[in-house]
């Protein structure tokens, strides 16, 4: 195929040439950074977070009553045994939050109590001796909280408990050397906390990007908060029963004692809503761009198949006299396929400029990672096989024009 | 003549009909794209308060010191009880309030209904002057209301209309928390989006709050914040809540009206010379440093508008200029194609100037076309923010007037500037040429 006179023939048609090039380096700009976000955005929404997720619900109860903290002490083991009671649960654990929750505490952490400059911040999880088992957070070093070592918090008791099981991210991060179990560390405070259990994997609270530089660090301290707002139950079903668990659960809590509030709105959360809620945002986006992508490459192949069919029209009786002098259907058809191939690559040159340049401004603007190569080279192979398409039909139809055409007045 | 040029364009529209529709889809999903995102982005970008955001200012002082601000964090966006309530002794502003989040139960009188959860703000009585909150019923508690730590509190009217079938109730009690409150005002529809005051503890897009009630009282009854609470290291926290509130913990908000640039200059002052008193009585250690941010300002500050909605704006604008691109394609070949109609119309006469009004007549019927596919995308696109956004900012997103009015101007004009270009060809066709090809 000779290049030389498709050249020639573009240049007489400027215009239309630098439309469709423009179009396929926004279009390869504007996808290749949609795909980055999904990519980003969906691999966020299937982050592990360490627990029983088929299986675990979470019950928030606001009291009715107020209390002291002796009475809410024994409200709240009494509806813990009210919910191990019922048939469909498995184990119970009062605690004041649960990963992905999306709001909750978090603390900085020292390795000395003079040091200044945190070593690092870790999400706070406050839970009694249910808590790991309930959760199904796997214990690799150390061991659980014993019942003795759960303290009762109150309002306002600012305890550091002597103890903390933590995630193995928090572990490596403040031991490398990857001998955690049994050192001690600080957080916030003048006492030292020593490190009895390391738990595989246990999410943040949060999922704020913020948060994306200590990623899996969370610790858990052995304490029950008594703070008469509200309190958590986290509940783990038997396999299966999770439905009749969460149906049973705040008709049992009602009937024991009916001076409390469960709100119907998320009062009750299964885990697969708590993940759903989480990361709403994330999915929301990766939605919008998906869409952004399908029609931008719908529109642009449709504009490809717009203007060469007009550019087809225009050259009835060119192709006519090149069939009559001897070009086959094929040689036609090549002609037009490797016209748009060479529009393509030009578009996609300056393409993968903007591509770069539109990511340098995500990066900059809103704190999005910088984009690997094999994205651009991906939207570059969509976009290559995007317009041969598009151009087929039309391509086809010009490959069919009779050799007559050329004999005929336009 | 405009009349006979539209007809002219219809019936030039009518004789490519898929090259038509693919115009005008184009134009009509381009501008519902960012019609869509810009209706969500408008929503959380509004200003709740426009005649009075350059007058309501928020406070900041470092308590840290410049250590904790060196590791990339900012000050709190809050202060603490201790500098709030020393702000408001002084009362250097013309009003102030302090203010957190409280969440409480209200038990109802009659034993048949059960108790419920009621959210809510501890106040001072300026916060409803300040922020020109509009009452139902009675009004604010006034001041000496505040120094007498009374036990009263203002409603909502959903929360009336829950208890009292929207009756007037002030002057009735309400049970909060095993304490009883005299109703003093019911406030009307009251929920300015962002939530200004409050977007340093919440997103800014909640339900309204159920009730008002002193700052004073709430903090005799030991009331938790429902907000955040910022800490700094271990130093000088005593147990229970006195020594909460008497820590270095950030919790407060504070808002200060100061009507012109003077009293904003001398407040400044006054702050600079409260972190420098702070100084000299040996709680800080540094430099004073302050910050007073206007209420448009602070919204920038606290980033109310999320990273997604900016991105999805932009790149549905990527989105339209790709879709003008197209249009542009498109037309050039439409109106390339009738070179020879151009040429005659030319030769008899017809000027440059008219060629120019039939082609941009027939590119302003695309466009209202393209603006009329826009609007029905548009109504599909706000029934589908919910799936995008959160369910919070997306129920912000309404159709209304001024959204489709935008939606067709918007499609009109910038089908208008896609015509330009191949209008200018058109206009420069050479009837000579035409004319001898034939």
């Amino acid at each position: 195929m000779q290049i030389q006179p498709i050249l020639t023939a573009l240049r007489r048609h400027k215009a239309g040439t630098l439309l469709i090039a423009l179009q396929i380096a926004l279009t390869l700009a504007i996808v290749c950074n949609a795909l980055f976000i999904i990519h980003q955005r969906l691999s966020h929404l299937s982050e592990p977070s360490g627990v029983d997720e088929a299986n675990v619900f979470v019950v928030t109860s606001m009291w009715g009553e107020q209390y002291s903290k002796q009475e809410e002490v024994a409200k709240i083991q009494q509806d813990l045994a009210t919910l191990r009671q019922l048939p469909g649960v498995q184990d119970v654990a009062a605690g004041n939050s649960y990963p992905l929750s999306t709001s909750g505490w978090d603390n900085f952490v020292t390795m000395t109590p003079e040091q200044v400059k945190p070593t690092t911040d870790a999400s706070v999880y406050a839970g009694d001796e249910h808590f790991v088992r309930t959760l199904g957070l796997k214990l690799i070093a150390g061991r659980d909280f014993r019942a003795d070592e759960v303290a009762n918090l109150g309002n306002r008791e600012n305890i550091i408990p002597p103890v903390v099981i933590v995630s193995k991210a928090l572990a490596d991060k403040l031991f490398p050397k990857g001998d955690a179990l049994g050192k001690a560390f600080y957080s916030m405070s003048s006492t030292p906390t020593t490190i009895i259990g390391i738990v595989e994997t246990l999410h943040r609270q949060d999922v704020d990007t913020w948060s994306a530089p200590y990623a899996g660090e969370s610790l858990i301290w052995p304490a029950r908060l008594v703070r008469s707002m509200s309190t958590r139950y986290l509940v783990r079903a038997k396999p299966g029963q999770l439905d009749a668990a969460m149906r049973e659960a705040p008709k049992a809590l009602y009937a024991e004692n009916r001076m409390r509030m469960i709100d119907p709105k998320d009062g009750i959360l299964s885990f697969a809503q708590v993940r759903e809620r989480a990361f709403e945002r994330d999915r929301g986006m990766a939605i919008l761009m998906g869409i952004i992508c399908v029609v931008l490459l719908a529109i642009t192949g449709a504009g490809i198949v717009g203007l060469t069919s007009f550019w087809v029209g225009q050259r009835r009786r060119q192709i006519g006299v090149r069939r009559a002098l001897g070009a086959t259907h094929r040689d036609i058809l090549h002609y037009f396929l490797t016209e748009n191939l060479l529009i393509s690559l030009g578009g996609i040159a300056i393409g993968v400029l903007l591509t770069f340049g539109l990511n340098l401004w995500l990066v900059t603007r809103f704190e999005l990672k910088v984009m690997p190569l094999a994205y651009v080279l991906g939207g570059v192979v969509i976009l290559l096989l995007l317009g041969q398409s598009a151009v087929f039909a039309p391509a086809l139809r010009a490959s069919r024009v009779p050799p007559v055409e050329a004999t005929r007045p336009v | 003549m405009l009349a006979h040029y539209l007809r002219l364009g219809m019936r030039s529209l009518r004789r490519n009909p898929i090259l038509t529709m693919l115009m005008v889809l184009t134009i009509g999903i381009g501008v519902a794209s960012s019609m869509t995102t810009y209706a969500v982005f408008r929503a959380v970008s509004a200003n709740p308060l426009p005649e009075k955001s350059s007058q309501l200012f928020a406070p900041q002082i470092d308590i840290w010191g410049p250590q904790s601000r060196a590791q990339g964090a900012d000050m709190p966006d809050a202060l603490t009880y201790t500098d709030a309530m020393a702000l408001l002794r002084d009362k250097k502003a013309r009003r102030q309030t302090a203010i957190y989040p409280v969440n409480l139960t209200l038990v109802p009188q009659s034993e048949r209904t059960e108790p419920f959860a009621v959210n809510g703000y501890a106040a001072y009585a300026d916060f409803f002057s300040m922020f020109k909150v509009p009452f139902l019923y009675g009004g604010a508690w006034d001041m000496s209301q505040d120094d007498m730590h009374s036990s009263v509190v203002v409603i909502s009217s959903q929360l009336n209309q829950q208890l009292f079938q929207g009756a007037d109730s002030v002057g009735r009690t309400i049970r909060l928390d095993d304490h009883d409150y005299e109703i003093v005002g019911v406030v009307d529809d009251w929920n300015p989006r962002p939530r200004f005051y409050d977007v340093n503890n919440s997103n800014g897009f909640t339900d309204p709050p159920d009730i008002f009630l002193p700052f004073t009282r709430a903090i005799d009854l030991q009331m938790n914040t429902n907000g955040n609470t910022n800490c700094y290291g271990s130093a000088g926290r005593k147990p229970g809540f006195d020594g909460f509130i008497h820590s270095d913990c950030a919790w407060v908000s504070y808002w200060a009206e100061l009507p012109d640039t003077k009293s904003e200059a001398a407040y400044r002052d006054y702050l600079t010379n409260y972190a420098a008193d702070q100084n000299r009585a040996g709680r800080f250690h540094w430099q004073p440093y302050i910050t007073l941010r206007n209420l448009a300002e602070w919204l920038d500050f606290e980033k109310v508008v999320p990273p997604e909605t900016r991105i999805s704006l932009w790149l549905s604008l990527g989105f339209l200029l790709v879709c003008l691109i197209n249009t542009i394609g498109l037309m050039l070949a439409k109106f390339m194609r009738r070179a020879g109609e151009i040429g005659v119309r030319r030769a008899l006469g017809a000027s440059r100037k008219e060629i120019w009004a039939q082609f941009l007549a027939e590119a302003a019927m695309v466009g209202v076309g393209g603006g009329v596919v826009g609007v029905a995308f548009t109504g599909l696109g706000a029934l589908g923010v919910g799936l995008v956004f959160e369910p919070d900012i997306a129920r912000l997103a309404r159709v209304n007037v001024s959204l489709i009015g935008l939606t067709l101007v918007c499609a009109l004009l910038s089908t208008l500037a896609a015509a330009f270009y191949p209008t200018w060809r058109a206009s420069r066709v050479q009837p000579a040429w035409q004319l001898k090809s034939n």
